[in-house]
């Protein structure tokens, strides 16, 4: 928690200001019993009308002073609680979004969730409040100690005797309580869990009649959840009856050591009363305490869970090769100014190079890639087929290097992928996942994505390349058509064009389509390809797909197996050679189906 | 206003309805309240009296200050456990009553219909159910702490005053509505606000939801400092609703503390003069005034908890939104029974449209005969998952009929119709959880053995057996590091479990390498016998045994028949047919 701290820089001056102005209010509110005893020692004894009404107007004035201070200082703590949580918010899923793919699927989505929003608000809460009292609530328990050693110092002493008894209470109280919220968080974290996932499967969930079994598998976790809040709810209600008890424990000793000391003329009444009043304003002031402390524990602990994810490192370090290093291999824009000079320098490095490659995911019990080498030109088309969970979607991930390899290495351009920043390998590689993404937005929005630079003419070309024409002229609004959220209101198949479009959109010097056509139908299928190919140049190609006829015409087809290469080579070649292709191949094309 | 007044008026009517069932631990808190303040009350009188006998210097009556005090001390301990008491009643009822708000909001999730699930985000519906419930609860433990013994204070403190001094009980009773009405006007201007807050809160959590459910697609396009940036957007706006929300409904604890300052002082002005005239003693006025403190002290807390509760009713009122949202039509009552034996589907002019502007289905008639296999081919976006969408009923047809053996399916129980179905679909959902329970999830009841069986002849069985912990292996959040191909294969190991009498098979094997396809298909074929299956794929090679093909464009039928027949037919689907082995 204290190392979020340095967020709150920026609000330096408003931390600092909000208890001060409070601890002037707070320094105005222990003069009042002053005032009292005055008029008590003063005005009544002498009985003067004049001074009386005068010690009520100076009261008077002291409230008025203290509601001035007391709205600057909520303005101050306002200002630095929302400022601290809007930067905390934006640090954390800054931080979020630098995490590599391995942290992503180690931490899940929901916990993220929680952190971002209800346990950043608590510790929104805790810091407005902190700022609030965390000065004014001791002041005023330390201030009125004072206070009473000036009216009789011995009386005092009882002052000294109680604070030390409630630092332990209240400090007791929050170490017990701040792993109980954290675990108050964490269950909420579960019960987040339930239903996001309830809400994304909700049509399998409704095919298989599991409504009741959900409902019951949520109510679980609520249950779980609303145990711990009131084991920890029945926790911090012993903080008021316990500073209760010995605040008044502390009453009575002070009236009975008040009375001696009347007893023997050393004290008046009216500073008895005064010393009364102080501990009574400490009693009025620890209960607000109580409600800070509770507050502030739970920041304490949502806080802690929040610096959890900040310490998380990626485990990616980003390459820090320099920009002309990497121009050879540059994106978009760019593309035919350098195929000139990529031609005459005629770079002998291969667009791709995998040597010795062993591949294997954070927790996992085997490799899902062992010793794959192989080698791509520039403008090559390679296809990538294999089996169920052969490896082919961990493969391709490895170039724009979502994961990091355990042995071996990937080079693109000739240089090890880890050498180059994040940034500029995303940029060099185009890919085209499984599972088809939009976001919400218009579908410009989305093509955008691909390259921000891009023209309404690079647009068209890149949705006629994927042959999403219909898609998006065929609507009302062309591309300005409203995309809902996770891209709904399309079909799978248009979503697979759009984000086709979308890796097209931007050029890119290496374009992988990571078994982005399923959805298609063939004649599509096979459009796309070949616009793919007159679009692409000096674009390099590789193509997973399960579909022979997809990568059949392929420069090389690389055959995955188990996670290991079964062969490589052409179609002809593999056909003649490779087992396992052939396999794939006669199950799709029948032979008695050949013409 | 007036409206807005209303709105809140219903929101909290509504929380009461929660709080009825706990009526016998609100009576309780209650009590305890009332104990424990009528005791705090009554600790500054005993202290009073003690300070009246402490005249002056040898006139201290030592007997009869001990007296009190021993009184004082068995207040005071009865006070704390009361106070305990209190907060332990309080605790359970808010947090009973917010488990009982999220789990009413959970289910009510699950009879939503589909409609409006697929057009609300689910950040934004979870936001709901987790952070709008939180912070409901929240307010409502404030509201229920401070507002009991707030209103007991104000009471009891009356009570005291009056039989202290009338006139001086007057002059407090007269001021302190004024701190009242401050409040009042602050809290109106603030709900909007906190209202503002609140909605802002759901739509960042939506966006957080999708970006960062969605991590890879963003960092693939390295756009996470575009994503950022419209993150900071909203970050922005919500900083300034809060901030406003937050400070304004901040001041109202020090204006009416200084409203309350002000009938202090007003008590010590009139008090002090009562003693001149003689009409009191010191000890009065001391515990007077040490009243006026406690007597004012519940009005600017109960404000503050007024500002508290305006944020939990916020909250609460969009929660609320959701459960009070229109349910799926209910199953039909009395619902017809199915026949043990189903398989006769027939549509009559059926009509279906996602939004009444566009229309997509129209006048669709279709008679499947029971161990029929029908497949469905077509272009992308013709409407084939619309079909599936409608059968399963997980949308209602807008006109016309779909029946199964002559039954309305709107006159059959969700329940049953949907049970008689088994389905695959393209987009693979697994839970979170183990292998095992996933694969189980259609039949809990099925044996490790039948488990085991289903998944070999999902194909499932080898890839399951090297996981590290074999059918035990926990998968995590939508599937982990399975891949798309594998967690297919489990999604069909789940229907090969259940075996239901009507199979749909949407794209069910498009992310299965085609070699174990082909094996699937064989214990596919061997399942579909006897069974009406419907087909939904690409792949033309794994639908050529259909015993009918629909050709569907734009929402209708333009061809259908067997393969040889739609082949002779030289139509659409030939052409599709042929395109396949074209290169």
């Amino acid at each position: 928690m204290l190392k979020l701290l340095k967020y709150m820089k920026a609000y330096r001056k408003e931390s600092i200001c909000a208890p001060l102005f409070k601890l002037l209010e707070a320094s105005f509110e222990l003069l009042v019993p002053l005032v009292v005893a005055k008029i008590i020692d003063v005005g009544i004894k002498n009985q003067d009308v004049g001074y009386i009404i005068r010690m009520c107007l100076l009261m008077a004035a002291l409230g008025l002073i203290g509601l001035v201070c007391s709205i600057t200082a909520q303005y101050f703590s306002a200002k630095a609680a929302v400022g601290f949580a809007t930067k905390l918010r934006h640090e954390l899923f800054a931080h979020i979004q630098s995490l590599s793919f391995s942290e992503m699927d180690t931490i899940g989505t929901s916990t993220l969730i929680t952190r971002m929003t209800s346990d950043i608000n608590q510790v929104q809460s805790g810091v407005n409040l902190f700022l609030r009292l965390f000065m004014r609530s001791p002041f005023i328990v330390f201030g009125a100690m004072i206070m009473a050693f000036t009216v009789d110092a011995k009386a005092a002493l009882v002052f000294v005797a109680v604070i030390p008894v409630l630092c332990v209470i209240v400090f007791g109280i929050m170490l017990i309580s701040i792993p109980v919220y954290r675990k108050v968080q964490d269950r909420l974290d579960q019960v987040v869990g339930v239903t996001r996932e309830n809400l994304q499967g909700v049509r399998v969930i409704r095919a298989f009649c599991k409504e009741p079994q959900e409902v019951r598998k949520f109510e679980e976790g609520n249950e779980a959840l609303v145990k711990i809040q009131i084991l920890s709810g029945r926790i911090s209600a012993l903080m008021n009856p316990l500073t209760y008890i010995v605040i008044n424990g502390g009453l009575l000793v002070l009236l009975y050591v008040g009375a001696g000391r009347v007893d023997q003329g050393i004290l008046l009444q009216g500073s008895v009363v005064a010393l009364v009043n102080y501990i009574s304003q400490i009693l009025v002031e620890l209960v607000k305490l109580a409600n800070l402390i509770i507050t502030v524990t739970k920041a304490i602990a949502c806080g802690n869970r929040i610096q959890s994810i900040m310490e998380t490192e990626s485990s990616m370090t980003d390459g820090t090769m320099p920009e002309e290093g990497v121009s050879a291999g540059n994106t978009g824009s760019t593309a035919s100014g350098n195929r000139k000079s990529g031609l005459s320098s005629a770079l002998p490095e291969p667009a791709v190079a995998f040597e010795n490659v062993q591949f294997r995911y954070k927790g996992a019990g085997a490799d899902s890639l062992s010793d794959i080498s192989f080698t791509v030109k520039k403008g090559e088309t390679v296809g990538v087929i294999g089996g169920t969970g052969s490896g082919k979607t961990s493969l391709v991930s490895l170039i724009p290097r979502f994961y990091d390899v355990r042995e071996g290495c990937v080079k693109v351009n000739g240089i090890d992928v880890r050498k180059y920043p994040l940034e500029t390998i995303r940029g060099i590689v185009g890919i085209v996942m499984q599972k088809a993404v939009l976001f919400q937005g218009t579908i410009r929005e989305n093509l955008l994505w691909g390259n921000e630079n891009a023209t309404e003419e690079d647009m068209r070309e890149a949705i006629r390349a994927a042959q999403a024409e219909d898609v998006v002229f065929g609507a009302k609004d062309g591309l300005d058509t409203v995309v809902e959220q996770e891209g709904r209101n399309f079909s799978g198949g248009q979503k697979q064009r759009l984000t086709i479009a979308r890796a097209l959109v931007r050029r890119p010097a290496i374009l992988i389509l990571d078994d982005s056509a399923s959805a298609l139908d063939f004649v599509t299928d096979a459009k796309l390809r070949q616009a793919v190919k007159e679009l692409s140049g000096q674009m390099t190609v590789f193509i997973v797909s399960q579909r022979a006829s997809s990568i059949q015409h392929a420069d090389k087809i690389i055959v995955l197996d188990d996670g290991e290469i079964a062969g490589i080579g052409t179609h002809e070649e593999l056909l003649a050679g490779c087992e396992v292709y052939q396999e794939t191949y006669y199950s799709q094309f029948p032979k008695e189906d050949q013409e | 206003m007036a409206m807005k007044k209303d709105g809140q008026k219903k929101v909290l009517n509504q929380v009461l309805q929660y709080i009825r069932p706990h009526g016998g631990l609100v009576l309780m808190s209650l009590l305890m309240a009332v104990i424990s303040v009528a005791l705090t009350l009554y600790i500054p009188v005993l202290t009073g009296q003690v300070i009246d006998h402490i005249l002056g210097p040898g006139n201290v009556q030592f007997k009869e200050i001990f007296l009190i005090m021993r009184t004082m001390l068995i207040a005071i301990l009865v006070t704390a456990a009361a106070q305990w008491m209190m907060n332990v009643c309080n605790n359970r009822i808010v947090y009973d009553v917010s488990r009982e708000v999220r789990e009413q909001a959970f289910k009510k999730i699950e009879i939503l219909p589909l409609s409006y699930l697929d057009t609300h985000s689910s950040g934004e519906l979870v936001s709901r159910v987790i952070a709008d419930v939180d912070q409901f609860s929240d307010g409502l433990l404030m509201g229920f702490t401070q507002l009991f013994t707030g209103v007991v204070t104000i009471a009891g403190t009356l009570g005291f005053m009056l039989s202290v001094n009338v006139m001086i009980t007057l002059v407090v009773v007269v001021l302190t509505p004024v701190s009242l009405l401050v409040a009042k006007y602050i809290t109106q201007k603030t709900y909007s606000m906190f209202k503002l807050q609140s909605e802002t809160r759901g739509e960042q959590t939506a966006l957080i939801d999708e970006m960062i459910g969605n991590q890879k697609v963003v960092q693939a396009y390295g756009q996470e400092k575009k994503v950022e940036a419209q993150f900071d957007e909203i970050n922005e706006r919500l900083r300034k609703y809060s901030l406003r929300a937050i400070f304004f409904s901040s001041i109202t604890n020090p204006a009416t503390r200084f409203v309350n300052s002000l009938v202090y002082t007003g008590v010590g002005l009139t008090g002090a003069l009562a003693v001149v005239r003689g009409a009191m003693t010191v000890g009065q006025l001391s515990a007077f005034l040490s009243y006026a403190n406690q007597y004012t002290k519940p009005f600017n807390e109960i404000s503050g908890v007024v500002t508290e509760l305006q944020n939990a009713l916020a909250c609460a009122g969009r929660v609320f939104e959701l459960i009070d949202s229109p349910a799926q039509t209910p199953d039909a009552e009395p619902a017809e029974v199915l026949p043990a034996e189903v398989g006769n589907i027939t549509l009559e002019h059926v009509d279906f449209s996602y939004t009444p502007e566009k229309k997509l289905i129209e006048d669709f008639n279709l008679q499947v005969k029971a161990g029929q296999r029908v497949a469905i081919v077509g272009p992308t976006g013709c409407g084939k998952t619309t079909l599936i969408n409608l059968l399963m009923r997980f949308y209602d047809v807008n006109d016309g009929k779909i029946r199964i053996e002559g039954i309305d399916i709107q006159n059959l129980k969700r329940r049953d119709l949907r049970s008689s179905y088994g389905m695959v679909l393209q987009d693979t959902w697994l839970r979170s959880g183990t292998i095992r329970d996933n694969i189980r999830m259609g039949r809990p009841e099925a044996t490790d053995e039948e488990v085991i069986q289903a998944a070999k002849d999902a194909h499932a069985h080898s890839f399951i057996k090297r996981l590290p912990d074999g059918y035990d292996t926990i998968i995590g959040e939508n599937g982990g590091n399975l891949s798309q191909g594998q967690k297919q294969l489990l999604c069909i190991a789940r229907v090969m479990l259940c075996l239901p009498p009507m199979l749909i098979l949407d794209e069910a094997t498009s992310s299965i390498d085609t070699r174990t396809e082909i094996r699937i298909q064989k214990a596919f074929q061997k399942m579909m016998e006897g069974r009406t299956s419907f087909i939904v794929a690409h792949r033309l090679s794994t639908i050529r045994n259909a015993d009918v093909i629909l050709v569907m464009k734009d929402g209708n039928i333009i061809e259908q028949g067997t393969h040889k027949e739609l082949l002779a037919k030289k139509g659409f689907y030939a052409n599709l047919y042929n395109s396949q082995f074209a290169h």
